[in-house]
């Protein structure tokens, strides 16, 4: 494969948002989506179920998004895009629509993800249906008023877990890829050139592929709107997020968390990504503080070790 | 009277959202003179208010959300306070 510039000033100038979006202010949703449009371009058909990029849509009859975009209920993002996906192939083979088919791509939160849309997505990756799977995972249900998800991590407060979540977050980038599906990424929204690299990547391969892209939500997580890039950076500099991608099955780390891995860069502390969020607001005020920050430093090191082992297998 | 079939459908258009300008407390400035022409502050900004050629911001749309200050490496952009309205 050739490899994709990412340069800056080499990026297509299509943009699929629209300015005057309904969005809120530095929300990662339709940041995430500019580098979508830019990879995929105009021959592209939208999937949403209900979240905060449905709600950001604007006002009918006025949409914020240049591509034609579907609004399906919660829990049928897999089956939904499949749908879409094998209804074109048949009309392209019956000479219906000309070529070259849309790629078809589902952009849903952690919510339509991680939980009430997962058999559906898992479903449609054992199938290997023919379109792309991004999860913007900004880890709760931001859009109904933050309420905890499978994507929550550990003792972050959300609106149904006020003193902080007891329990950690699943690990749903690894479910996808133990699917054995054609592609695989994880993102972020700190990392635009690289989250680029991997759309553009996903774009020629046919199958089922899934992107997750690491989405900070100011208002969910407690910052100020100008933090979510440096909140999202962060997040990779301390290793709470990994940055890979798996094609075919082998997994390949992305280069800022292959440092961390590799034990060539030492990770942030992890006290600098918690102590600017209010979620864990009572967490770093809490008696039990080092100690489970400490173990959190410890789960994130074992998990990365796990990653790297998996990468040389 | 032309008969128009309504459908259910949204077109895109800029302002769906409305005119979200209005949104702003801060106005990020410019300093063209520091700017190095990185483009982070492009690329970042999740409103495309900020224009690739000469970074110029759309204040019609841009909610001031300050991103495009706090990234920009050179300290070209800078939010100052909205004082009285907007035009």
């Amino acid at each position: 494969m050739n490899s994709i510039s990412a340069k800056l000033t080499d990026l297509p100038d299509y943009e699929l948002i629209q300015k005057g979006t309904g969005a809120c202010a530095g929300c990662p949703s339709p940041m995430g989506l500019r580098i979508v449009g830019k990879a995929l371009g105009t021959n592209a058909i939208m999937v949403m179920t209900p979240s905060c990029a449905v709600a950001s849509i604007g006002m009918m009859p006025k949409s914020c998004y240049d591509v034609p975009t579907l609004n399906v209920c919660f829990a049928s993002a897999g089956a939904s895009a499949a749908g879409i996906s094998g209804a074109l192939d048949v009309q392209i083979a019956k000479g219906l629509i000309p070529g070259p088919k849309p790629v078809v791509f589902n952009w849903v939160g952690d919510g339509g993800t991680y939980d009430i849309g997962f058999q559906g997505i898992s479903a449609a990756a054992e199938r290997n249906d023919d379109f792309i799977h991004f999860c913007y995972n900004n880890e709760a249900y931001s859009n109904t008023g933050v309420q905890r998800s499978g994507a929550t991590p550990l003792h972050a407060a959300t609106t149904t877990t006020p003193s902080g979540k007891n329990e950690g977050k699943k690990n749903m980038p690894l479910l996808m890829l133990d699917h054995a599906p054609a592609y695989v990424a994880t993102a972020s929204i700190a990392y635009p050139q690289d989250f680029y690299k991997k759309v553009a990547k996903a774009k020629e391969i046919k199958g089922f592929r899934y992107i997750e892209l690491h989405a900070p939500c100011g208002p969910g997580w407690k910052f100020p709107a100008s933090e979510t890039v440096e909140i999202g950076r962060l997040a990779v500099k301390t290793g709470a997020w990994a940055l890979w991608e798996a094609e075919e099955g082998r997994l390949t780390i992305s280069r800022p968390t292959l440092q961390l891995a590799e034990g060539k860069t030492k990770p942030s502390p992890l006290a600098d990504y918690l102590k600017v969020q209010g979620r864990f607001a009572a967490l770093m005020k809490g008696a039990g503080k080092e100690q489970a920050i400490a173990a959190m430093a410890q789960s994130i090191e074992k998990e990365l070790a796990e990653l790297l082992a998996r990468s040389k297998r | 009277m032309t008969k128009e079939v309504l459908q259910p459908l949204a077109r895109p258009v800029a302002g769906a959202g409305g005119s979200t300008g209005t949104w702003r407390s801060q106005r990020p400035l410019l300093n063209k003179d520091k700017c190095t022409g990185c483009l982070l502050c492009w690329i970042y900004c999740p409103e495309a208010v900020i224009t690739r050629e000469d970074r110029s911001i759309d204040y019609e749309y841009c909610k001031g959300c300050g991103l495009c200050a706090r990234e920009c490496p050179a300290g070209a952009i800078t939010m100052i306070r909205e004082e009285s309205g907007h035009e």
